[in-house]
């Protein structure tokens, strides 16, 4: 019997393969068996494919109910890049920063089914960033504020609500300036 | 062009002994991931805007080299053969990503190899640290300061609400990746390292076996990282790694102990059959030898072995991949049994190197 894999030495080596699909035998010679003993580092580009086959799962049965529902409107493409909502849901991958705007309100529920989440609490560029910073801040502040009404803790409350105030007075100086600058 | 110090170049600092926990913990890496504002994302960018993202990125480069104090070699991977990107693939210096499309994808590698910055890969930008045994602060802030200098010339993607744009949603937010490689001989001895990789997920992080798969692990190196990247900060993701590490590593101790306690001699004729396999062999596959420097690793750790350093695992990691003998020999065509005679050679010159001269052992 000639080997499975090269067809040109003789088979020495018979291994039997349980998987996906099913039992498959294979007879092979002494090189090629070896060639499958050997253990390689390719092993991350196979993981990397289901990686991103696990993701094509999720995004494309989240909009499977919501496509029906749009099914009258027009499809969503980015104006940037070109890629279309339908071209996101095969790749796995997003086109460009733009995107993220087009598609917003689909990634949205997206992320938060990823991550948990779906706002960034993490660092802040800070020349791009802007005054992104502060308005972090208020927010957080705002977050917090909230709770502590629902938990009746007042005199904590009153505290924030200083902080917001001096933060916010802060961010209309800047955007102000900012605005003068520009003129 | 230093590309062949890069290539040939044994010593890998970061994953050298001697940081904190470098009994467990082999390395710390940080990765970040960045893009510019204005140019599409690798995978949809023509080969026009990918030349525009490596101009944008070389031009800033020098300035990186000054604020580190050191020069960082400059990799094209459009003029590299397949066998020198598999060498770097394998020094994990970029990945096989960055070497699957190879036109106007480059890596900027410091001088002491402890930083990558790939460009065109995934995103137009990957970050990556690395420090020795468990120490995540160091890479994290190395990191930073790049990507404050980056940031000060180039236009980052940036969504308020979204944090960093990045290709893969799973990246979004921070773009951190923070990851630590483990060796955890104690725990796939005594079968327990099945319990680390399934409550992984419900802490936020993944595991996996560096080499070959969960099932069968070879050489007993895991790779630990967060899964997470949005609704978190950098240092709350980074602590929660940490405390997870924290844990991970007093398990293997404790599995090492009760190894040490009960099966001491076995296991010490285990060490000891390894690193004579090692010192003496004449051939060895690349499988046989990493589960070999496992056991002489772990010998040296619970110092049953005092003949040679911890260094010489780094070495021996290093010099006993297929494409790194490859490429020193100059031979892409070399049969299995030349690069496994090649790789005892360099193997046995390793514990040679780091051997513990007799005036310091008794």
């Amino acid at each position: 019997m000639l080997c499975d894999d090269c067809g040109r030495n003789e088979a020495v080596v018979h291994i039997t393969q349980i998987g996906p699909d099913g039992r498959v035998e294979k007879n092979l010679c002494e090189k090629c068996a070896a060639a499958y003993g050997e253990f390689m580092a390719t092993e991350h580009h196979t993981r990397n494919v289901s990686m991103d086959d696990f993701l094509k799962g999720i995004f494309s049965n989240h909009t499977d109910a919501e496509e029906v529902q749009q099914a009258g409107q027009r499809e969503l493409v980015c104006p940037s890049c070109g890629m279309s909502y339908r071209d996101f849901q095969q790749s796995g991958k997003i086109g460009c920063a733009d995107c993220y705007k087009t598609f917003r309100q689909q990634l949205e529920p997206l992320l938060r089914r990823i991550h948990g989440s779906s706002l960034h609490r993490g660092k802040i560029p800070h020349r791009t960033g802007g005054t992104i910073e502060l308005k972090h801040e208020i927010g957080m502040l705002r977050q917090k504020l909230q709770e502590s009404v629902a938990q009746e803790e007042y005199e904590r409350a009153a505290e924030l609500r200083d902080k917001i105030r001096a933060l916010e007075a802060q961010l209309a100086l800047k955007e102000g300036g900012a605005a003068d600058g520009n003129q | 062009m230093a590309i062949n110090e890069l290539l040939r170049d044994k010593d890998i600092t970061w994953l050298k002994s001697g940081g904190t926990d470098s009994d467990v913990v082999i390395a710390s890496r940080i990765r970040l991931a960045r893009n510019l504002r204005g140019e599409p994302f690798p995978n949809r960018a023509d080969f026009n805007q990918l030349a525009k993202v490596l101009v944008a990125t070389d031009g800033v480069l020098p300035e990186l080299e000054k604020s580190m104090g050191m020069p960082f070699d400059r990799v094209d991977v459009e003029r590299l053969s397949t066998v020198q990107r598999e060498v770097l693939i394998e020094k994990q210096l970029i990945t096989e990503n960055l070497v699957k499309n190879p036109q106007h994808r480059a890596a900027y590698v410091s001088d002491d190899r402890c930083i990558s910055i790939m460009v065109n890969e995934e995103d137009h930008l990957r970050i990556q640290c690395w420090a020795p045994g468990l120490n995540l602060d160091l890479p994290m802030s190395t990191a930073s300061t790049l990507d404050d200098l980056i940031e000060s010339k180039l236009d980052i993607a940036f969504d308020e609400k979204m944090g960093y744009l990045t290709s893969c949603p799973t990246n979004l937010g921070t773009g951190l990746r923070a990851s630590v490689l483990l060796h955890l001989p104690g725990l796939v001895f005594t079968r327990n390292v099945g319990s680390i990789i399934n409550i992984s997920p419900q802490l936020g992080l993944a595991v996996r076996a560096v080499y070959g798969d969960a099932k069968e692990p070879v050489g007993c190196l895991f790779q630990i990282a967060n899964q997470l990247t949005l609704g978190f900060s950098e240092e709350e993701l980074i602590e929660n790694l940490k405390s997870a590490v924290t844990e991970i590593v007093a398990h293997e101790r404790r599995a090492r102990k009760a190894l040490a306690l009960y099966r001491k001699e076995q296991l010490e004729d285990e060490v000891w059959r390894a690193y004579g396999t090692l010192a003496y062999a004449r051939l060895l596959s690349e499988k046989e030898t990493m589960e070999l420097l496992s056991k002489v690793r772990l010998g040296i750790d619970l110092k049953l072995i005092s003949e040679v350093t911890a260094d010489c695992y780094a070495d021996i990691l290093t010099v006993s991949r297929k494409s790194y003998l490859q490429n020193l020999a100059e031979n892409a065509n070399m049969s299995k049994k030349e690069i496994d005679r090649l790789r005892a050679r360099k193997t046995r010159q390793a514990l040679l190197d780091h051997r513990v001269s007799a005036e310091e052992h008794p």
